[in-house]
């Protein structure tokens, strides 16, 4: 039987990646996840979490939208829908950026990568279909934008990851985080960003997507990489306190609740000139009513998405992620408070299944970044 | 002592009027690493097919539900100092639950071993 999700009128039909035979052929449990048949585990969320932070974790990630933006004034009209400062990125420079609509809120959290001929611009799977419709409406008639769905783009992650890769593409040791290259894999032409989304060192590398299962094979020849789930991704990046679209951010959510402030860039907080620059700067100036924060957890009960959150009596939040921390070896959750509730050391319940489940605002990472942001450093 | 199982995975070890209550080895691998278990309060009543207790692997939480109609008797608090118990060894140390069986024609309902192992394989 085929599997389908139904989405207004029309049945979509889950749809499979280039490495979908790949995945199960080791042992991936597939799941549905932003309309594609991904792994959610290989042998187990928690080993393949441990693992990563000591080794070096392969993930697919080809769900997600591979955009390319190029033309005349192409920094303006990006710069009308971003508040990152595109103008000083330089070539070869990645920057976290958010879509925002009108109103400020958060359309998606995105990767802008200056390539220098055009902007590449790396966005959720989940909404990637979203994203396409908004930049063609509001980017000029003159400006190309180009979905690359041959490309698939794995991550790999972790303290080995940069021995492993290099093995394969040389280049690799060279860049520092939030540096990309352009390379060449067995005549293949690929692309490499020293990113990720787990806190740890690690590449995210695109490539053809008929160049996909010899990459991966190659890699997992190595002894220090495994392939890893979007469980573990998940539990990897809340200890990394990076918050999922969807869950962590929405379009009701502004770049300052979202305590994503870091991506406006300075020039763009005195010139404005991006959707929502009057509420945005003026939660900046004046603090937004509630942040996102990270929360401990006492004791061992999990704190999933949807818990509500407490101060005495008065529900004043909710729980937008949340889940067992392999790396804690405790719960962790991250979640909205109002913002005079936000400082870390705070108390704070969570409802679980009736239960007040104390907890405490944690400033977060709650996982240290190993990020490599200079060589030899 | 006979063993039964239910349809959402859980083995009834039946001894006189006191049943056993775990999940299976299949339910274990299907929900992964196992980070909590909640287990039923000693006195609470039970009906077939309610919520009995919860057990939480990373990634989500799941009902555990009662086979049969009963009284609790005992929670295995084993579990809360080492959920991993219920990956390790589901079908002894790993137990939920005991409770009294107000009903035993309602084991009647359940599957033996046999019975469970082909239900399994057809899923």
């Amino acid at each position: 039987m085929t599997e389908t999700e139904f989405t207004g009128e029309e049945a979509v039909e889950t749809a499979t990646l280039p490495l979908d035979a790949w995945h199960r052929a080791k042992g991936g449990r597939m799941v549905e996840f932003a309309g594609y048949w991904m792994p959610i585990q290989y042998e187990g969320i928690m080993a393949e979490h441990l693992w990563t932070r000591e080794n070096a974790g392969l993930f697919d990630v080809s769900h997600m939208g591979q955009l390319a933006i190029s033309g005349d004034d192409v920094v303006a009209a990006l710069e009308a829908l971003v508040p990152g400062d595109l103008a000083a990125l330089k070539p070869g420079r990645m920057r976290y950026s958010l879509l925002l609509a009108e109103d400020g809120g958060i359309l998606d959290d995105l990767m802008i990568t200056n390539e220098g001929d055009q902007f590449g611009i790396v966005v959720n799977g989940a909404v990637k279909w979203d994203d396409i419709a908004h930049l063609r409406e509001y980017l000029p008639d003159d400006i190309n934008l180009n979905h690359n769905e041959d490309y698939g783009l794995l991550a790999l992650q972790g303290p080995k990851a940069v021995d492993a890769l290099a093995r394969l593409v040389p280049e690799a040791a060279g860049l520092v985080f939030m540096q990309t290259a352009r390379a060449n894999w067995n005549g293949h032409a690929i692309g490499l960003s020293r990113s990720g989304y787990t806190g740890e060192d690690g590449f995210e590398i695109s490539l053809p997507n008929e160049a996909l299962v010899a990459f991966a094979d190659a890699l997992c020849a190595m002894d220090e990489v495994k392939p890893i789930g979007l469980g573990a991704r998940d539990s990897l990046r809340l200890e990394a306190g990076l918050p999922l679209y969807g869950h962590d951010l929405d379009e009701a959510i502004d770049p300052i609740e979202g305590d994503l402030g870091f991506a406006i860039s300075k020039r763009r907080r005195e010139e404005g000139g991006f959707p929502g620059a009057a509420r945005i700067l003026g939660h900046l100036e004046d603090g937004p009513p509630r942040k996102r924060v990270g929360l401990i957890v006492d004791g061992k009960l999990p704190v999933r998405e949807g818990a509500k959150l407490f101060d005495g009596e008065e529900e004043v939040g909710v729980v937008t992620s949340g889940g067992f921390a392999p790396s804690v070896g405790a719960p962790i959750a991250m979640g909205y408070v109002p913002t005079g509730l936000s400082a870390p050391g705070t108390a704070i319940a969570a409802e679980v299944r009736g239960k007040r489940v104390p907890c405490t605002v944690a400033a977060m990472p709650f996982v240290p970044h190993r990020y490599v942001r200079k060589q030899g450093g | 002592m006979r063993r039964y199982y239910t349809e959402e995975h859980e083995w009834v070890d039946v001894d006189g009027d006191v049943a056993t209550v775990g999940i299976t080895d299949f339910a274990q691998s299907q929900l992964g690493d196992i980070v909590f278990v909640e287990v039923p309060d000693t006195g609470a009543e039970l009906s077939a097919g309610g919520d009995a207790a919860v057990v939480e692997s990373v990634k989500a939480a799941s009902d555990v539900y009662a086979p049969v109609d009963g009284v609790v008797t005992e929670g295995n608090g084993q579990l809360e100092e080492d959920p991993a118990l219920v990956n390790s060894d589901p079908e002894g140390e790993g137990w939920f639950f005991r409770m009294t069986l107000s009903d035993k024609s309602q084991l009647d309902g359940l599957m033996n071993a046999q019975a469970y192992k082909d239900f399994i394989a057809d899923l």
